[in-house]
């Protein structure tokens, strides 16, 4: 029996301080020196741990406060308040919340997923994945426990071409396929986020965290060099339209991705041709034309298809982007309608920001997701946009080392890793790939609100 | 064992201020030193804000100022200008989407006062943008005439039929299941005070029965749940309703879990664990795989009591319809729908916020194929999961549950602020949510209970005058009827009526 899938997460402090939505501001004057301070009763030992982090200018106050209230409410000259932290509201844009942004940096530290009581604080419900909720399993519909190990969940997929049926030779001899097939562990593939402040380190950190998370990592051939070498079997060199690859790279890659052209199945069958082993991705913009190019492309014998949307979750299209969350379900539909789905692999990236995005993006039809700019964040970036501008990073992320970003990516992929098991055992679900288009196992806003709120107002029918 | 007095009976309502010094509210009163201590605003507010102490004059009560719309407004008759009146910027961090600091605020008033806040709060919805918080009620052009104090708000908890005692709840509201160990003996204690005084019921948890609750045992649900700890016969014999959970809305799916630091000696003994572990319920009930192993678990409970009412707590995923029918079939008299987002003492963010359906879409679901198989009237729906004021009660009965179940809402009673870290370290600095030996002395059960009772009286006439309004005199005709309700992404083109909004 192969070796049950486990990832060593280890505590990664951050480089900054993190931030938090509201501190307190405690005024001096007036105070009337109590025996007993409220501020040496705060639980957290928010005072006592009481310094000023000279390169953030913060307030250990603006970092460590729970929000009790405690203080506020106790001190009798009312000195105390609590005030929303304007730099935190200022992080992360529509997509990546100051709230998921904080999230990210906790889960790269610690590996551990969140967890919170009392209940759910947000909406109820929003745009793109946040219009879905998953299935859960209840009394004939047992679940699994995979959280606590009892039951073993698989998140492995294959990725690679495969045969609808088994084929024979002239004289009935059972032709075997000659595809090749390339297992992720995990089912997040890892790519280079389309901005940053990103050095060499970081990339190299990112590979390693690829081999250590048995999955892959999609990187520009061009700036893949000796140092890469180790991870080689992780890496996938991206490469742009007509470009070649090394042979010597080629042997020792499982993967290759090509960004779609007219003739990019030319260019497949040519690396093909240099080396049969290797499993060619095409990357294909995910628009409203991706379902009828990604059957032309199965159809003349594509292996994996990475559906690309945008940073911001959506089509990459200029105008009425959808989120990709329906983009992908029209794919998928496309390819089961004509019969081609299981022949195909399809990865998908696009503002993937959470576990549950990976669950709900397998759940309208993808095999895998890709992740990318989530691992910047990962590394503590705030997702300002200022490196786009050629400001200079707030955080510094090129001077991250490559052993502290590998470390980060594995906690954080660690974490969701967690949070899938949480996901698929709910549903009773004991290996990933069974969740892969199974609409019926989630529950969609639009539909639900319709059968339900609809007919409000109106006499029922009897 | 009877309620000393009528319960609901307004005598029971009695102040019960904040136990901390300084009450959290939206507004803030402050005086500059031009202050000359005539004392004009202690006698102008109507509300007691203001007082004169020595020879200084402070706002203690500022969280029941109207703000600066006041009709009196002190800072304007002031003859020197010391008064000004803002907003709290203490209360711009509070809450969240579903309990703005505006519905934590309101719960605060309704349970020191027992009624609902005069002052604008918006007690009534939440900012969660969908669900409850975009449903409006309907009031009719021509409701007829009936009297708040006519209208009857009690519920019958056994509509089977099957011999057992038939149970009626004077408001069709209990308390939900929160474990010794998830929140503290003194909050326990207190909602099972409260649950006594208004001839209610409150949910033991998974943790066991503490002895503290013997002399509550009429008002006790027990709870069976797939960890099974502290359930014994004697504790299923000493009660008049037993539940089952099979799972739990906040986290469904996924089995309790304590962790290690709350299992302090005294929960590790009720419990029967080892002090310091964390505790994990499995997930599911590794004996039910079907409807009739369901029914095999619900005759066991009914050969051990033969007086007892079964409930059975399932949370909502795609086919909850079936799921309740299996239970009515296996012989449940209340089927307890608990939706996605409820609350509990410490789950993962990503059960809470994406596993199973909302219990707005789950009640309607049920309820219409009960109705449908014909076997609507013979069980008895609850509903609970992020049910938070008198209006999500009032919606959730309309779209077709009988009654309710609150959590939330009673750790709100007992000034939890939301601030989502009861699983740390020591758990609730506040002294709810914890079983720190410090910090659970920051609370009385007395007051716990007192602060319920004067809730859930809030809770009651507001009922009240909203079906008086509606022309409804019993809350049992409200049950399904959508026609007095309206989303404001649906709304109808012609309403014969009134929308409150
Ligand atoms: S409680 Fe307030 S007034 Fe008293 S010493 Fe502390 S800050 Fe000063
Ligand atoms: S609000 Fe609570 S956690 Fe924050 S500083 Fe005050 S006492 Fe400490
Ligand atoms: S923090 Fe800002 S500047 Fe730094 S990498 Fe992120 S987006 Fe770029
Ligand atoms: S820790 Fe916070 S959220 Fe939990 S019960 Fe206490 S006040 Fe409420």
């Amino acid at each position: 029996m192969p070796a049950k899938y486990h990832i060593h997460t280890q505590e990664t402090p951050p480089r900054f301080k993190a931030l938090i939505r509201s501190g307190v501001i405690a005024w001096e004057e007036g105070c009337l020196k109590c025996a007993v301070c409220v501020k040496k009763q705060c639980v957290y030992k928010v005072y006592d741990q009481r310094n000023l982090d000279g390169r953030q200018m913060l307030d250990s106050i603006d970092t460590l406060c729970k929000d009790c209230y405690r203080c506020v409410q106790g001190c009798p000259a009312r000195l105390i308040n609590k005030a929303v932290n304007p730099e935190y509201l200022q992080i992360g844009d529509d997509l990546f919340t100051p709230e998921i942004i904080t999230k990210t940096w906790n889960q790269a530290a610690t590996g551990k997923i969140p967890v919170s009581g009392a209940g759910y604080g947000g909406k109820f419900s929003g745009k793109g994945f946040d219009a879905m909720w998953t299935d859960m399993s209840e009394i004939v519909r047992p679940t699994r426990d995979g959280i606590h190990g009892r039951e073993y969940i698989s998140t492995g997929v294959d990725l690679g071409r495969k045969d609808m049926y088994l084929k024979a030779g002239k004289n009935g001899e059972m032709k075997l396929p000659t595809y090749p097939s390339v297992r992720i562990e995990h089912p997040v593939l890892l790519q280079v986020p389309s901005f940053g402040a990103i050095r060499k380190p970081f990339l190299l950190g990112l590979a390693a965290a690829a081999r250590q998370l048995l999955t892959q990592a999609i990187i520009p051939a061009a700036v893949i060099d000796r140092d890469f070498r180790p991870h080689l079997a992780h890496v996938v060199p991206s490469l742009e339209p007509n470009i070649g690859l090394d042979e010597k790279m080629l042997s020792k890659v499982s993967m290759v991705e090509i960004a779609d052209h007219p003739k990019v199945m030319h260019q497949v069958a040519k690396i093909k041709k240099k080396s049969s082993k290797v499993a060619v991705i095409v990357k294909v913009p995910l628009n409203k034309k991706s379902p009828a190019r990604c059957l032309e492309l199965v159809q003349t014998g594509a292996e994996v298809i990475h559906l690309a949307g945008n940073d911001d979750g959506r089509e990459n299209t200029p105008k009425n982007a959808r989120y990709i969350k329906d983009a992908i379900a029209d794919v998928h539909q496309k390819l089961v309608e004509n019969n081609l789905r299981d022949t195909v692999s399809l990865i998908t990236s696009g503002g993937i920001a959470l576990a549950e995005h990976v669950a709900k993006g397998i759940i309208c039809g993808s095999d895998a997701i890709v992740a990318d700019l989530a691992l910047l964040v990962a590394v503590e970036c705030r997702v300002c946009r200022g490196c786009k501008q050629g400001l200079p990073c707030p955080v510094c992320i090129e001077d991250v080392t490559a052993d502290w970003t590998t470390h980060r990516m594995v906690n954080l992929l660690g974490a969701w890793h967690n949070q899938l098991l949480e996901i698929s055992g709910a549903m009773g679900i004991r290996d990933i790939r069974r969740m892969r288009g199974e609409r019926g196992r989630a529950m969609f806003f639009e539909e639900l609100e319709k059968m339900v709120f609809a007919g409000l107002g109106k006499p029922a029918a009897k | 064992m009877n309620a000393p007095t009528k319960a609901f009976d307004p005598s029971q309502v009695k102040e019960a201020p904040s136990r901390f010094r300084t009450a959290l509210g939206k507004y803030r009163v402050s005086r500059s030193a031009k202050c000359i201590v005539c004392g004009l605003c202690v006698d102008v507010c109507p509300l007691g804000v203001n007082e004169k102490i020595g020879g200084r004059i402070t706002s203690p009560r500022d969280y029941k100022c109207l703000g600066p719309k006041c009709p009196t407004a002190c800072f304007k008759q002031c003859p020197v200008q010391a008064i000004t009146v803002r907003t709290d910027p203490t209360f711009e961090t509070m809450g969240d989407y579903r309990w703005t600091g505006d519905m934590l605020v309101s719960t605060y008033y309704m349970c020191e006062t027992g009624r609902v806040p005069q002052n604008g709060l918006e007690y009534r919805t939440g900012a969660s943008d969908g669900g409850f918080d975009k449903l409006r009620l309907i009031f009719p052009k021509d409701p007829g005439h009936v009297s708040p104090d006519e209208v009857d708000t009690s519920i019958e908890l056994n509509r089977t039929g099957d011999g057992r005692p038939q149970i009626d709840i004077p408001f069709p509201v209990y308390g939900g299941g929160m474990s010794f160990g998830s929140v503290s003996i003194r909050a326990i204690v207190g909602r099972m005070k409260a649950a006594t005084a208004l001839n209610s019921f409150c949910c033991t948890g998974e943790g066991g029965y503490p002895d503290d609750l013997i002399p509550y045992d009429d008002h006790v649900i027990t709870q069976v749940a797939t960890g099974l700890f502290g359930v014994r016969e004697e504790t299923i014999q000493r009660v008049r309703i037993v539940e089952f959970k099979y799972a739990q809305g906040a986290k469904p799916g996924l089995g309790g879990h304590l962790l290690g630091d709350k299992v302090t000696p005294a929960v590790a003994k009720m419990r029967e664990a080892v002090v310091g572990s964390a505790l994990f319920s499995p997930f599911p009930f590794h004996s039910v795989y079907s409807v009739e192993d369901h029914k095999k678990h619900i005759d066991w409970i009914k050969a051990t009591n033969s007086k007892a009412l079964v409930s059975v707590k399932v949370s909502t995923p795609t086919d909850v319809d079936m799921v309740a029918v299996g239970s009515y079939f296996a012989g449940a008299h209340i089927i307890h729908l608990d939706g996605s987002y409820g609350g509990t003492g410490a789950a993962p963010d990503i059960a809470k916020k994406n596993i199973a359906m909302p219990i707005e879409y789950a009640v309607p679901m049920v309820h219409r194929f009960l109705v449908a198989e014909g076997i609507r009237d013979k069980i008895t729906l609850i509903a609970s999961g992020g049910i938070r004021t008198p209006h999500d009660l009032i919606k959730i009965v309309a779209l077709g549950a009988d009654g309710i179940v609150t959590g939330t809402a009673d750790m709100v009673a007992m000034e939890c602020v939301r601030c989502h870290n009861c699983e740390s370290g020591r758990g609730c600095a506040r002294g709810i949510a914890t079983t720190d030996t410090g910090l659970v002395e920051l609370m009385e059960s007395d007051w716990v209970a007192q602060r319920l009772i004067n809730m859930y009286q809030a809770w009651r006439a507001e009922v009240q005058r909203i079906l008086a309004k509606m022309g409804l005199k019993s809350i049992r005709q409200l049950v399904g009827r959508t026609e007095f309700l309206a989303h404001l992404d649906y709304l109808p083109d012609h309403v014969d009526g009134e929308i409150e909004y």
